[in-house]
C-alpha cells in the first residue's frame, strides 16, 4: 500500500515561510520532514510524520513551478498560474533572492562563470552552505549581473527594478555585481577579515562616485564600470610626490587640519611622505586593470596609516579621498 | 441572421520560444467560429507580440451562438514546414446572450496545451451584436440564464418555481473513432475538448428550449455531467430546475441592490436589452431546421440491466393523507399534488429553499440501477440513455409517493462507469412544498396569508412527518414535536438538502462520514453486471448502519446534504457517504449505542463488553462537549442516561418501495432487533465498533461540514481558501480482506481531513464547508480520492457570546416578504438587517416576531436588548445605504483592479478605459475568489454574469520530467484554476461561486511514462462588493447615474 498520488491545491497559493526557507536552504523534502518534525510540527493540530511530509510535498512542489516565474519577478506579477497576494509576492521574492553573506564573500570578485560554478562544491563545504543554495545564490547573482550589464541608469534602481527587490538587497546586489564587473580581488589572505556589508559598502561609495553614472546618469553602461576619464586624470595628482613644494604644502596643509585631532598625528606627521605616496600611486595606477583588481589589497597593504587625511580644495582629489576615506573607514572598522 | 459576434485580437504576453535558434517566436492567431475562421498578421520575432487586429466579424444564427464556444489558436509562423500550434482558448460566448450579464468580454486569457499546459496567455476582446428575433419557432435559447447554485440567487426572487429540466446528448468519443488510431493522441484530445466544449453548449440550449416553454426564465441548480463511456460514446448530461427570476429592484423591496438596473422583467425575452438592433425585423425567415436534432442516443443500447432495490431511509411507506392533521392541512396538501402531478417528475435540484417553500420532509429517497454498456448492433434499436434515467426518475418518484410526498427536493443524479458495467444513481429528500410557488400570479399574496396555509412554525415544521402515522407498515418511532407539541416527528432525518436557514438548532453541526469497501470477484459482462447488483443493497445497508451508528456517537439527530457514492472497480465496489449531522431541537435526543455480547455468561466477555460500552458512552459525552449539543431541557423523558431505556431506544427503519423487483424481499430492515444495540458476536462485529471509534474529532479551533453553511456558526470573517486535493493510493498487497480494506480507505479519508487541518491551521478558527468527496477506481489496484472545498474562518468569540442573535436572525429572514434567500445569515448581514428593519417600521409582521419568540430558546434579556439595540443600528445602516445604488461607476474607478485583498468591484457599469488600463497595463492580476459556496462571507453579490462550464484535458509523454503524477496533476490543476480565474476577469467578474469538479479522471501509464487527466469544472462567474466597501461608498459618494449601467 503505497500513495501513488498526493495534491493539495489552493485557488490562494498556500505556503509557510518556514518550508520555503527549508527548501531556499537546499534541504532534500525528507530532510525538511525531519528539521520541521523536530521543530515541532507535530504538536500542532495532531499532525503526524504522514501529514507533514504530504504538506512538505506539496509546497516544495509550489515552489518548484513558481521558481520559473522567480527568475524573472516582474512576471510573477502578472502570471495566471498561480493566484499570490501581492505581500506573499514579495516575500517570495526577497527571500529567492537573498543570500549567505558567507557564501557571497567567497565568490566576490570572481567571474561568474561556469569554472566558477565548478568551484560550488568547495565553497559549500567551506562555508557550510549546502551546494543546492549555493547553486541557487551563484545563478541568481549571474542572472542579475546578466540583465543589467548592459543597462542605462543607475544600477541599483535598475535592480530594484528588473527583480523588485528592497532598496537593501537591491544595493546589495548592485556591489555584487560591480565587484564582478571589475573583478576586484577580495580572496587575498589579508582581506579575509572584511565581511560582504564591509565590502558592499566600499562597493556603494565607488558607484557613486568613480563610475561615469555618477557624474552623468544618462550615459550607458554606466554604474557597472569605473569612469575611464577620471582614472586618467588621476594621474596627475603624481605631482602630490614628485613636486616637493606641493608635497610640502600637501604636507602643511593636511597637518594643519588635523593637529590636535587624533593621536596618531606625530606618527602621521613623520610618515607623511610615505603615506601620501602609497596613495597617490594606487590613485595613479588605476588606469591599468590589473591594478584595479588589486585595488583593496593595495589599500591594505599600502596604506599602513589608520587616519585620514583632509583633503585639498582640488576637485578630483577630493573625489578620490571622499571615497578612499569612508572606504578606510569601513575596513578598520573605524 | 440573428447575430454578430466581433473578436480582436489585441496582443499576446510570455509566449514560448517556439524557435531555438533565435529564441523567439513568429506568432499569429486563427480566431474560428463555426466554419469560418480569420487570421491576424505575423508578429515576427517577439515573445510579447502585439497584434492589435481589426474586428473579425461572424454573422450567425443565435442557435449557433449558444452552442458554439469561440476558439482562438496561436500559432507559431513557419516558413518552409508546417505553422506549429502553441495552443488554444475557447472561449464560451452564452454569457454575452443574456439580457442583464457582461456585455463584453476581455481580458488576458491563458493559451492552453494539452501537452505543454499553459504557454503564454492572449489578450481578446469579445462582442455580440444580438437583432431581436421574434420568431416563435425558434431554436434558440438566448437569455434563459443558468445558474450553478443550488439556492434561488442573491438578487433574485423567485417568482415561479416550474421544476424539473433534463436533457442529454450524445456522441462518438473521438478517442475511440478509427481516425484516432492514427491521429496523435494530442489531436484526438484536441477534438474530445472541442467536441464536448459544443456538446455542452447544445446541452444547454436544449434545456433553454425546454425552460422557455415552460415559461421560465432561468435555470437554477444546473448540474451538467459527462459520462465517458469509452468504445459506446460520450454522454452529456444535465438536470436543473426551471424557474422564472425577477430581479429585485429597491422599490420593491427593503433589500437594496446596487446592481439593479431598472428592473428588467423582460427576462425571457430572447435578445438583450441594450444590443437591440433596429434590423430586428425581416430576420425571422433563417429557421428551417427541425427542433429536434438527432441527438439522442442512438448508439447506446441497453441489453442489460438490474434494477437495485432502493432504499427509503426514515421513512415508512404509506400512500394515504394522515388522518390526523388538521383540515387546513389535507386542503393544502391536495393543491399541492395538484399542481404537482400536472408535472412528470416534481424533482428540484435545489438545496436550499427561501422560507415557506418546504413545508415537510420525509425522507432520503434513492434509486441505482446496474446497466451493461454496449456498442449497439441495431442502431434502430430506440432503447436509449433518456429510458434509463426515465426509469430510475420513475422510480424516485414512487418512493417519494410512499412517503406521502408528492416531490423530492436535493435531487441529483450521477454515474458510475467501470469498463461495460454503468451504474446509474439518483437521489433526493421526498418533501411536501408549499403550493403557492407553483402557480402563477399567486406570489402577491401578502406573507400573512402564507401563514394561514401553514399551521406548523417553520423552525419545525420540515421536521413533522408527512406521511400517515396510523398506517406505517414498519414500526417507527414517532414522538410529538418537541417544539409545538402538535405534530408527530420522527426520531432522526435524513435528508439531501442544506439545513433549513430557519430550523431551530442545538450545538454545532460535524461532518459525518461513512466509508466501506467490499471486493468482488473480477467477471465480465452480465456476470459482473449481477454480482455489483447484488452488493448494492448490502452496501447501501451497512452505511446507512455506519452514519447511523456515528450519528449516535456525535449525539445528534438529522443529517443534512447526505450523498451517497458507489463507485465500482474490477475487483472491489466503494462507498461513501458524506453528510453533515446536526441537533434537531424538534426531534426527540438521540438515545446511546448499547454494547451486547453474544455469550452473556462468559466473564471475560462481559469484561470486554463493559469496557467498550464505557469507551462508547465517554465518546458521546466527549462529543456532546465538542459540539456543544446542549439541547433545551424540557426533553427529560428522554435525555438522561446515554443508554437509553429500551423503548426509546431509536431504530432504524427502511423500507423498500412497492416498486421494486424480487431482489427487494431481501429483509433490509433492522426487523425486531433493535438498531443500537451493537451486538458483539464476531471479529466483524469488534471491526466496526473500533472503527466507529477512530474516526478522530477535527483538532481544537476547526469545524467541517458538506453543506453550505456550518450549522451553528453564523459570524463568518472575510477570509477564505479554496482548494482541491486528490489523492491516489496503490493497493500492494492482492489478497486483502474486506476488513482491511475498510480500514485503508477509512484511513486514507481520515488522513485527507487531517492534512487539511494542518495545512490550514493558520486560519483557525476556521471551518471546512461544502466538503466534497468523490471517490473512483481508476485501476484495478488503485482508489482514487478528489475533494474540494472552502476553508472559512469566523469569529470565535462572537459564536460563544452571542447565541440568543441567531433565533432572531432567524425569525427575521422567516418573515420575508420576498422570496429571497436569508441563506448566510450574518455573511450577508446586511440582507438580514434591512429585513429586519422593515420588520421593525413596517408594523404588520412584528407579531410574528413575538410568535416565533415563544417556540425559541432565547437568551437572557441582556442579550434580547442588545440585539435590538443593533437592530436600530443597522436600521440607521440601512438607510445610509440607500445611496449606493447610484454610486456604482464612481466607486469602481476609485477602486483601482490592483488592490488584491480589496478586490476591484468591477461593474458592468465600470468604464472602458478602466478595462483596457487592466488588460494592456497588465501590471497586476486582478483577484478572483472561488469558492462552492453559492455566497462569500462579508459581501454582497450584486450581478452574476453566467454560468462556467469548463473541460480540459492534459496529457504528458514526459511523467518522470514532470515530477511524476503528483507534479503533473498539481500543475494541472493550478492550471484549471487559472483558467477559470481567467475567464472570469474576463466577464468582468471578481469571483466564482458554486464552484464544483465535477470530474477529474486520471489514467496514467508510469512504465511508458505517460499519463493523462480530464477534468470539468463549473461554477457561477459573480461580482461581488464588499459589506465594508458599500458602508463606505454609501457614506461618501451621493452622487450620479444609475443610468449608466446599461450604458455599456
Amino acid at each position: 500500500m503505497a500513495v501513488e498520488l498526493d495534491v493539495f491545491v489552493g485557488n490562494t497559493i498556500i505556503m509557510s515561510e518556514e518550508v520555503y526557507q527549508l527548501w531556499l536552504d537546499g534541504y532534500t523534502v525528507n530532510d525538511a520532514v525531519k528539521v520541521r518534525m523536530d521543530g515541532g510540527a507535530l504538536d500542532e493540530f495532531e499532525a503526524n510524520a504522514d501529514v507533514v511530509q504530504s504538506d512538505t510535498m506539496d509546497q516544495y512542489r509550489t515552489f518548484q513551478m513558481c521558481e520559473r516565474l522567480l527568475h524573472s519577478p516582474t512576471k510573477l506579477a502578472n502570471q495566471l498560474l498561480f493566484q499570490i497576494p501581492p505581500h506573499r509576492q514579495a516575500t517570495l521574492i526577497e527571500r529567492y533572492y537573498a543570500f549567505d553573506d558567507g557564501f557571497v564573500r567567497e565568490v566576490l570578485g570572481k567571474k561568474l562563470s561556469k569554472g566558477t560554478k565548478k568551484d560550488l562544491d568547495d565553497i559549500s563545504a567551506k562555508t557550510g552552505v549546502m551546494l543546492k543554495s549555493c547553486r541557487r545564490q551563484f545563478d541568481n547573482f549571474k542572472r542579475v549581473f546578466k540583465v543589467v550589464e548592459e543597462l542605462k541608469g543607475p544600477l541599483v534602481e535598475n535592480i530594484r527594478q528588473h527583480f523588485l527587490l528592497s532598496d537593501k538587497l537591491a544595493r546589495d546586489y548592485a556591489a555584487i555585481v560591480f565587484f564582478a564587473n571589475n573583478r576586484f580581488e577580495t580572496g587575498k589572505r589579508k582581506l579575509q577579515y572584511l565581511t560582504f556589508q564591509d565590502l558592499a559598502f566600499c562597493a556603494g561609495q565607488l558607484i557613486n562616485n568613480w563610475t561615469v553614472g555618477a557624474v552623468d546618469n544618462m550615459v550607458e553602461d554606466m554604474d557597472v564600470d569605473l569612469d575611464k576619464e577620471f582614472l586618467q586624470e588621476l594621474k596627475e595628482l603624481k605631482v602630490l610626490i614628485t613636486d616637493k613644494d606641493l608635497l610640502d604644502q600637501h604636507k602643511s596643509l593636511v597637518c594643519t587640519a588635523l593637529r590636535g585631532k587624533t593621536k596618531a598625528f606625530n606618527e602621521m606627521e613623520a610618515n607623511f611622505k610615505n603615506l601620501s605616496r602609497g596613495l597617490v600611486n594606487i590613485a595613479t595606477k588605476l588606469t591599468n586593470t590589473k591594478d584595479v583588481r588589486d585595488f583593496f589589497i593595495d589599500l591594505v597593504e599600502k596604506v599602513s596609516c589608520p587616519e585620514n587625511f583632509l583633503s585639498f580644495h582640488f576637485v578630483v582629489w577630493d573625489r578620490y579621498m571622499g571615497v578612499i576615506k569612508s572606504c578606510i573607514f569601513k575596513m578598520y572598522h573605524d | 441572421m440573428p447575430g454578430k459576434l466581433k473578436a480582436k485580437i489585441v496582443a499576446g504576453r510570455h509566449l514560448p520560444v517556439m524557435d531555438r535558434a533565435s529564441d523567439l517566436t513568429d506568432a499569429f492567431v486563427e480566431v474560428k467560429f463555426g466554419n469560418t475562421t480569420f487570421k491576424t498578421d505575423v508578429f515576427p520575432k517577439s515573445l510579447n507580440p502585439q497584434w492589435n487586429s481589426e474586428w473579425f466579424k461572424f454573422e450567425v444564427d443565435d442557435e449557433d451562438l449558444q452552442d458554439e464556444p469561440l476558439q482562438i489558436t496561436v500559432l507559431d509562423h513557419d516558413t518552409y514546414s508546417a505553422n506549429d500550434a502553441i495552443g488554444k482558448v475557447y472561449i464560451d460566448i452564452d454569457p454575452l446572450l443574456y439580457s442583464e450579464a457582461a456585455s463584453v468580454i476581455s481580458g488576458w486569457f491563458p493559451i492552453y496545451d494539452t501537452i505543454h499546459g499553459i504557454r503564454g496567455e492572449i489578450n481578446v476582446l469579445v462582442k455580440v451584436e444580438l437583432f431581436n428575433d421574434l420568431n416563435r419557432f425558434r431554436q434558440s435559447s438566448c437569455g434563459v440564464k443558468f445558474f450553478c447554485t443550488t439556492s434561488i440567487p442573491k438578487g433574485y426572487r423567485a417568482a415561479i418555481v416550474h421544476g424539473f429540466v433534463e436533457e442529454l446528448v450524445v456522441n462518438e468519443d473521438p478517442e475511440y473513432q478509427w481516425i484516432d488510431r492514427i491521429r496523435t493522441p494530442r489531436a484526438s484530445n484536441e477534438a474530445r475538448q472541442r467536441l464536448i466544449f459544443l456538446m455542452s453548449g447544445e446541452l444547454q440550449r436544449k434545456i433553454g428550449l425546454k425552460v422557455l416553454e415552460m415559461g421560465g426564465n432561468a435555470v437554477v441548480g444546473y448540474l451538467q455531467c459527462f459520462d465517458l463511456e469509452g468504445e459506446s460514446g460520450l454522454v452529456v448530461r444535465a438536470i436543473g430546475t426551471a424557474c422564472t427570476l425577477e430581479k429585485l429592484s429597491s422599490g420593491s423591496s427593503t433589500h437594496t441592490h446596487p446592481n439593479t438596473a431598472p428592473a428588467s422583467n423582460a427576462c425571457n425575452s430572447p435578445s438583450k436589452d441594450g444590443k437591440e438592433s433596429p434590423l430586428a425585423h425581416g430576420c425571422r425567415s433563417t429557421h428551417n431546421s427541425p427542433v429536434h436534432s438527432a441527438c439522442s442516443s442512438q448508439r447506446l443500447s441497453q441489453n442489460f440491466s438490474v434494477s437495485v432495490p432502493t432504499l427509503i431511509f426514515t421513512g415508512m411507506g404509506s400512500g394515504s393523507m394522515g388522518k390526523d392533521a388538521g383540515p387546513l392541512k389535507t386542503l393544502l396538501r391536495q393543491q399541492t399534488q395538484t399542481a404537482l402531478e400536472q408535472r412528470e417528475f416534481p424533482f428540484f435540484t435545489l438545496t436550499s429553499f427561501p422560507s415557506g417553500f418546504l413545508l415537510h420532509v420525509g425522507g432520503v429517497v434513492s434509486a441505482r440501477s446496474v446497466k451493461l454498456l454496449d456498442r449497439i448492433h441495431n442502431p434502430d434499436e430506440p432503447e436509449t440513455r433518456d429510458a434509463w434515467w426515465e426509469e430510475i426518475r420513475q422510480e424516485i418518484k414512487s418512493h417519494a409517493k410512499a412517503l406521502g410526498c408528492h416531490a423530492v427536493v436535493g435531487y441529483s443524479e450521477n454515474t458510475n462507469i467501470c469498463e461495460e458495467v454503468c451504474i446509474l444513481s439518483a437521489s433526493g429528500t421526498a418533501a411536501i412544498l408549499n403550493p403557492r410557488y407553483m402557480r402563477e400570479g399567486c406570489l402577491d399574496i401578502a406573507g400573512s396569508d402564507h401563514r394561514f396555509e401553514d399551521p406548523s412554525p417553520s423552525s419545525c415544521g420540515f421536521c413533522h412527518i408527512p406521511y400517515d402515522e396510523l398506517n406505517m407498515p414498519f414500526p417507527a418511532q414517532l414522538t410529538y414535536c418537541f417544539h409545538c407539541r402538535r405534530q408527530k416527528v420522527p426520531d432522526v432525518l435524513f435528508t439531501t438538502i442544506d439545513l433549513p436557514s430557519d430550523a431551530a438548532i442545538a450545538g454545532k453541526g460535524c461532518f459525518i462520514q461513512a466509508r466501506l469497501c467490499r471486493l468482488k470477484k473480477k467477471a465480465q459482462g452480465e456476470v459482473n453486471a449481477t454480482a455489483i447488483s447484488n452488493l448494492l443493497p448490502f452496501m447501501e445497508y451497512e452505511l446507512h448502519t455506519q452514519l447511523m451508528n456515528k450519528l449516535k456517537l456525535r449525539s445528534m439527530n438529522a443529517l443534512f446534504g447526505l450523498s451517497i457514492q458507489i463507485s465500482v472497480g474490477e475487483n472491489m465496489l466503494l462507498g461513501l457517504a458524506s453528510a453533515t449531522g446536526v441537533y434537531l431541537t424538534a426531534l426527540p435526543a438521540p438515545g446511546g449505542i448499547q454494547i451486547a455480547g453474544k455469550t452473556p455468561g462468559d466473564l471475560n466477555n462481559e469484561q470486554h463488553i463493559m469496557n467498550i460500552q464505557k469507551r462508547i458512552n465517554d465518546t458521546i459525552a466527549k462529543n456532546k462537549e465538542l459540539y456543544e449539543v446542549n439541547p433545551p431541557e424540557l426533553t427529560e423523558e428522554v435525555v438522561g442516561s446515554p443508554i437509553p431505556e429500551p423503548r426509546h431506544r431509536s431504530r432504524l427503519f427502511r423500507s423498500h418501495s412497492e416498486s421494486s423487483d424480487e431482489l427487494s424481499e431481501l429483509d433490509l430492515s433492522h426487523g425486531k432487533k433493535d438498531a443500537f444495540v451493537l451486538e458483539v458476536d464476531d471479529t466483524d462485529a469488534v471491526e466496526d465498533i473500533h472503527s466507529l471509534l477512530t474516526d478522530a474529532p477535527p483538532p481544537k479551533g476547526f469545524h467541517s461540514c458538506n453543506t453550505e453553511t456550518m450549522p451553528g456558526i453564523y459570524n463568518w470573517t472575510s477570509a477564505l481558501q479554496m482548494f482541491t486535493s486528490v489523492r491516489v493510493l496503490r493497493l500492494s498487497n492482492a489478497n486483502l480482506t474486506n476488513q482491511a480494506l475498510n480500514k485503508i480507505f477509512t484511513d486514507l479519508c481520515e488522513n485527507l481531513l487531517k492534512s487539511f487541518y494542518f495545512k490550514l491551521r493558520s486560519m483557525v478558527p476556521c471551518c471546512l464547508s461544502h466538503l466534497n468527496f468523490s471517490v473512483a477506481v481508476p485501476e484495478e489496484e488503485l482508489i482514487q480520492v478528489a475533494v474540494t472545498a472552502v476553508a472559512m474562518t469566523f469569529d470565535k468569540d462572537q459564536t460563544q457570546e452571542k447565541p440568543a442573535e441567531k433565533p432572531i436572525m432567524k425569525g427575521c429572514s422567516e418573515g420575508e416578504e420576498q422570496l429571497q434567500f436569508p441563506l448566510e445569515l450574518c455573511a450577508d448581514s446586511s440582507s438580514v438587517n434591512s429585513q429586519s428593519s422593515s420588520r421593525i417600521s413596517g408594523v404588520p409582521e412584528s407579531s410574528s416576531l413575538s410568535t416565533r419568540a415563544a417556540s425559541v430558546d432565547y437568551g437572557s434579556f441582556a442579550d434580547r436588548c442588545s440585539t435590538w439595540l443593533e437592530l436600530l443600528r443597522l436600521k440607521a445602516h440601512t438607510i445610509r445605504r440607500g445611496s449606493v445604488k447610484t454610486s456604482r461607476r464612481t466607486q469602481s474607478l476609485a477602486h483601482s483592479v490592483s488592490s488584491l485583498e480589496h478586490s476591484s468591484p468591477i461593474t458592468e457599469g465600470r468604464s472602458r478605459l478602466l478595462r483596457s488600463s487592466r488588460s494592456f497595463g497588465g501590471s497586476s492580476v486582478s483577484v478572483v475568489k472561488m469558492t462552492p459556496l453559492s455566497f462569500l462571507p462579508g459581501t454582497r453579490i450584486v450581478k452574476y454574469l453566467g454560468i462556467i462550464n469548463m473541460f480540459f484535458i492534459r496529457e504528458t509523454t514526459s511523467l518522470r520530467e514532470e515530477g511524476g503524477v503528483s507534479g503533473f496533476l498539481h500543475s494541472f490543476v493550478a492550471e484549471v484554476f487559472a483558467m477559470v480565474r481567467a475567464h472570469v476577469a474576463a466577464l468582468g467578474g471578481n469571483a466564482v461561486v458554486s464552484y464544483s469538479m465535477k470530474d477529474c479522471v486520471l489514467m496514467e501509464n508510469p512504465n511508458k511514462n505517460q499519463c493523462q487527466c480530464l477534468i470539468n469544472v463549473s461554477g457561477d462567474a459573480v461580482i461581488y462588493i464588499r459589506e465594508t466597501d458599500l458602508e463606505a461608498i454609501a457614506s461618501t459618494v451621493g452622487l450620479s447615474s444609475t443610468n449608466s449601467d446599461g450604458a455599456t
